[in-house]
């Protein structure tokens, strides 16, 4: 029991003393070191139009519904999509009726608002969910398939268009890593002008 | 197969071998008590002052009863630690979205998954925990319970090499130099790099971003209600990320995981967070070989893990590049695979990469959902945590189960061509052999056993998702990722009950210290017997004859023990979905 007792002592005071080290120094360490280095990133690449407007997050999605904007993927983060605070995905599974019929009604909402014929191929990521549901990003071929109605609402040439999509893409890793994707936040407040000189 | 995925894939296991064998020059020294390191002139003051504020005597060893007694009390205490945190989060600082306390049962599910380095998400981080409760309440236990890991692997191996030994070290000090000289640089400098990347760490309140485009939803009580702000998580999520990928523990700073853009923002990163938690798993089977004077047995063992996550891998890619055909059949495109809970900027590959490995090794981090893999797509994940994830495995764990599968491969292999089973000079008898079957035993029964009780009560059904053999398959992952301390999820699966958070609970603890006991066990055997000369007879332990032996043994195990649930889940799924059958 006297056993019990000294290592029972010395684990209260160990976690005591790491929970300061681990819980408190490391992070505090972490915090002055980010913030001196990458002050941006460190506060999570919060994006504000000229008039100081916070627009949102350049690494997080945003709904965009109308058609002058370029949409992006379906989002199951809270009511609405796109719920910061609320990040997730469908979780349905591979056999779910409930994902197949999902995916059919997008497929023909996403041919309808872009005129494309009925045996059109959709790219995958139009109409599946991600997995945080505030992905950012949609496929290049996504994109291109919704320029020309963005083109058409905005009465913009579709080479302009085409120049401010390639401006918000990023390319693979070295070539390796990852897939050329585009930001659709990024790409709708530029439309929108809210970027200021860009 | 284009050449830039192998080109991918040899990159990936170029630097793993690489960062492995660095890593393991490093590790004799850390889990050396008298060991010198490059870090000294920083840790060793703090960890001498250590041992004096906490009353640790470095130099007193312990026999395995009473390692274990002092690991155990260690954990217990901070299970509590964390228990309490949660529950009075409420009072504490740094809670600046006001939460209030997490309910008894979630608080006790999460305090015992991140004591058992398992880090299962019933918790919804952004919108439960305050800034308090994640840096002290979970960051802590992300590198104790790693410690806690490594510091047993290392004594198993003290206890392979000692000879007539009645003590195998001092728990005390393996836990604290392991901290202090191992897990905390790695943690700071990867979390500067994940900064650079775009991974928040501040402590400012969550930001309120003004929408261009309102959107109209349908109220619960019919009204309309307009949503024209997006609210943005902040918090200390760089530091508290980089130790959860390099500790393998997995527990999200939200809900999403590492599929969160502000987890893990680029490939690039995504590809970081991979490495680590692969990175000591890997490093520490190359020290074994060091640490029994043997390093082609240490890269024997480290090629075995590498076969069975490159099968892994394959084998998911496969699945998951192949796409899913009922969704094709509705106009998908059918070139660029199942896409469904996976993020753009990762696409199939990164995002199966990422999957196999953290099943493999038991981070049970995620950067897509594992709930809408395809059949088989998802039964590799499923597959590595009941082999016990020992393809690298967790910090430590995975090093000490692949060591019970070399014990068994040793006895049963020995036996079948007449030899005396023994390894590294010390005899496997029937004592030996026993510890090694009890702690893989006390694996199987929990998953089978609580999966069975989930599926055959009420409380266990009504948490499934999805209906058909997907159901099955959310329950058998559940309490295969808490009995092996992975922590990923189905995550279609409602675990967040009373009754699924205890059920959980109890089979992380029975996963993580049921499994121990037997494991100190057969090192404190080990260590006291005196090593026989090697004689002629002695059974190979390097080399392709060894590595086919110990890879036909885990898969016996596994398939002996797992096949048979596995064919009424995910493989019926498979056949279903081909047949065009929906749910």
């Amino acid at each position: 029991m006297k056993d019990l007792w000294s290592r029972l002592r010395v684990a209260l005071l160990l976690t005591a003393l790491l929970a300061v080290v681990l819980g408190g120094v490391y992070p505090l360490a972490v915090y002055w070191t980010g913030r001196l280095l990458f002050p941006f990133q460190a506060n999570g690449s919060l994006v504000r139009a000229p008039d100081g407007t916070l627009l949102g997050s350049a690494l997080l999605g945003q709904n965009f519904r109308g058609s002058q904007y370029f949409h992006p993927r379906p989002s199951a983060a809270g009511e609405a999509g796109y719920d910061a605070t609320a990040s997730g995905g469908r979780n349905l599974g591979p056999t779910s009726k409930k994902l197949v019929e999902a995916v059919a009604q997008s497929i023909a909402d996403y041919r309808k608002e872009n005129l494309l014929s009925p045996d059109q191929r959709i790219p995958a990521d139009a109409v599946t969910a991600s997995a945080s549901g505030l992905d950012p990003h949609i496929s290049l071929a996504n994109a291109l398939l919704q320029l020309p109605r963005v083109a058409r609402e905005r009465k913009m040439r579709q080479e302009e268009l085409r120049e401010i999509l390639a401006r918000y893409t990023s390319k693979p890793w070295l070539g390796l890593l990852g897939e050329p994707v585009v930001n659709v936040a990024m790409v709708n407040w530029a439309l929108d002008g809210k970027l200021g000189g860009r | 197969m284009t050449t830039s995925f192998w080109l991918s894939l040899g990159l990936f296991f170029a630097i793993l071998a690489a960062s492995s064998s660095v890593l393991a020059l490093y590790l004799r020294q850390v889990l050396d008590p008298n060991g010198k390191t490059w870090l000294d002139p920083v840790f060793a003051p703090l960890e001498r002052w250590t041992y004096r504020f906490c009353g640790i005597d470095p130099r007193k060893e312990e026999d395995w009863k009473g390692y274990l007694a002092s690991l155990l009390v260690f954990n217990a205490v901070g299970l509590l630690l964390t228990y309490l945190v949660l529950r009075i989060q409420q009072w504490l600082p740094l809670n600046a979205k006001g939460f209030g306390p997490v309910s008894p049962d979630l608080a006790f599910d999460t305090a015992v998954s991140f004591a058992t380095n398992t880090n299962f998400q019933n918790y919804a981080g952004e919108s439960t925990l305050s800034y308090f409760s994640q840096m002290v309440g979970l960051a802590v236990h992300n590198f104790t319970s790693a410690a806690t890991g490594i510091a047993i692997a290392a004594a198993f191996l003290r206890a392979l090499v000692r000879k007539g030994a009645k003590t195998i070290g001092s728990f005390w000090v393996d836990l604290v130099r392991t901290t202090y000289y191992l897990l905390l640089p790695l943690a700071f400098g990867m979390a500067i790099v994940l900064v650079s990347q775009g991974v928040p760490q501040n402590f400012s309140p969550y930001a309120r971003a003004q929408l261009l485009e309102p959107v109209a939803i349908a109220g619960t009580d019919g009204h309309e209600r307009r949503v024209e702000t997006q609210e943005i998580v902040q918090g200390p999520i760089a530091s508290q990320e980089a130790i959860k990928q390099l500790g393998t523990n997995g527990g999200g700073y939200t809900n999403a995981n590492s599929a969160h853009p502000f987890e893990n923002p680029t490939p690039l990163s995504n590809l970081l967070e991979i490495l680590a938690e692969l990175l000591i798993p890997g490093a520490l089977a190359v020290y074994l070989g060091l640490a029994v004077g043997r390093r082609a047995h240490g890269w024997a063992v480290w090629g075995v893990m590498a076969l069975l996550l490159f099968g892994g891998i394959l084998l998911c890619w496969r699945a998951e590049a192949a796409g899913n055909p009922l969704l094709v059949a509705q106009g998908l495109s059918p070139f660029e695979g199942n896409r469904e809970g996976k993020e753009a900027r990762f696409g199939i590959l990164d995002s199966v990469l990422f999957a196999v490995s953290t099943t493999a090794t038991s981070c049970g981090a995620v950067n897509s959902l594992h709930d809408s893999y395809m059949p088989l797509g998802g039964l590799v994940p499923l597959f590595n945590m009941e082999l016990g994830e020992v393809a690298f495995g967790g910090v430590g764990s995975g090093l000490y189960g692949m060591l019970v599968f070399v014990v068994l491969g040793v006895f049963l292999f020995g036996l079948m061509i007449g030899r005396t089973p023994e390894y590294l000079g010390k005899k496997i008898g029937a004592s030996e052999v026993k510890m090694a079957a009890l702690s893989i035993l006390v694996l199987t029964l929990s998953i089978l056993g609580m999966s069975a009780w989930a599926i055959a009560s009420s409380w266990g059904l009504a948490g499934i998702a999805n209906a058909g053999p997907h159901g099955l398959s959310e329950v058998l992952y559940a309490f295969s990722s808490t009995t092996g301390n992975n922590g990923s999820a189905f995550a279609g699966l409602s675990g967040n009950t009373p009754w699924y958070n205890t059920t959980l609970g109890i089979a992380m603890l029975a996963g993580r210290y049921l499994m121990l006991v037997p494991v100190l066990g057969l090192a404190g055997l080990l260590a006291a017997q005196k090593t026989v000369a090697a004689s002629q007879a002695a059974f190979p332990v390097s080399g392709v004859l060894f590595i086919v032996l110990l890879l036909a043994t885990v898969f016996l195990v596994g398939a002996l023990n797992f096949f048979p649930v596995l064919a009424l889940g995910p493989v019926l799924e498979h056949f279903l979905l081909h047949a065009g059958q929906t749910f």
